[in-house]
């Protein structure tokens, strides 16, 4: 009797302690979706860049690189687009805001590092050091991804990890970034996508 | 058991005092609508218990204005956080069962 009342205190404070301090209604769906436009973007480009076959990565004409820019932005906006659906969706089923003082943070914390990167990798471009542009894409990301993941659940932090690994081994195969960009926002969005929708999201969906 | 029993503490016996505490616990502070939200509790009621808390020294209060309306923000001190700690100790012996914060059964 006693017990069952200490053994409620426990939930109870677990409860409160992860719901006032992390967003924990991010969609473990929305990892597998951004996962395949990944995939797609990167078959896409692949087929962009064998068109081009003639230009070497020091040559790079500049109708080329805006084609493969505005498909990483497509795969960005569809991604973004998804994952806010889907997780409005799950936050209105665990009866959350979406937009409270723990997803602020979460956003916060996942940006700040990302736009860090992404101008960054401007740069890059700028300097045309093309080679080192998805390299360095999942090396930021990782790194945002294990920032964020603090503010959520803490599973993204070994997606983060195993981003930002990837990324530095792509900077020794200078010129198969596209095969290690796939991998690392294609196949690790859809395997840790699944992982999360299994352990977080089916269990309510029953 | 006598002395697990003891640090069993009684300011934590009541699920708003013990919400209370558990949000300051991992959150730098909290505001007041914020406590209420979380844990669905009246205005009176979260007043009452934050006062509680305040009393035993467990929390502090500040209060400020934001946009010229008046702001509540609670914090836990390091005497309640120690106090908080040990009262999840005992929980826990008490239970024979560990608890892990980042495991999350929602």
């Amino acid at each position: 009797m006693e017990n069952k009342k200490y053994l409620q205190d426990l939930s109870e404070i677990k409860n409160m302690m992860n719901r006032s301090s992390r967003f924990i209604s991010l969609s473990g769906l929305a990892g597998v979706f951004a996962g395949c436009y990944a995939l797609i973007g990167a078959v896409i480009a692949k087929i962009l860049l064998s068109e081009n076959e003639a230009v070497l990565a020091n040559d790079l004409n500049s109708n080329l690189v805006k084609n493969l820019f505005l498909v990483a932005i497509a795969v960005l906006i569809f991604a973004v687009v998804t994952a806010v659906l889907l997780t409005t969706r799950k936050a209105r089923k665990n009866q959350q805001k979406i937009w409270d003082n723990t997803s602020r943070r979460l956003l916060i914390n996942f940006f700040a590092p990302l736009l860090a990167g992404g101008i960054f990798i401007l740069v890059l471009l700028q300097y045309e050091l093309i080679g080192l542009i998805a390299p360095s894409m999942l090396l930021f990301y990782g790194l945002s991804l294990v920032h964020a993941s603090k503010y959520t659940f803490g599973d993204l932090r070994s997606l983060g990890y195993a981003n930002v690994i990837l990324g530095l081994i792509a900077t020794q195969f200078i010129g198969y970034g596209i095969y290690f960009w796939a991998t690392g926002f294609g196949i690790f969005h859809i395997i840790y996508g699944i992982w999360m929708y299994n352990k977080y999201d089916r269990k309510n969906a029953e | 058991m006598k002395n697990i029993i003891s640090n069993i503490n009684k300011a934590f016996d009541h699920r708003i005092r013990l919400g209370i505490m558990s949000v300051l616990m991992v959150n730098e502070y909290a505001d007041f609508k914020t406590l209420k939200e979380l844990l669905g509790a009246t205005d009176g009621n979260v007043a009452s218990h934050t006062k509680a808390l305040e009393k035993k020294n467990y929390i502090k209060v500040e209060k400020s204005f934001i946009d010229r309306k008046p702001n509540t923000r609670y914090l836990a001190t390091d005497k309640g956080k120690k106090a908080f700690q040990e009262h999840l100790d005992a929980l826990e012996k008490l239970l024979g069962s560990g608890i892990n914060m980042d495991n999350n059964k929602n």
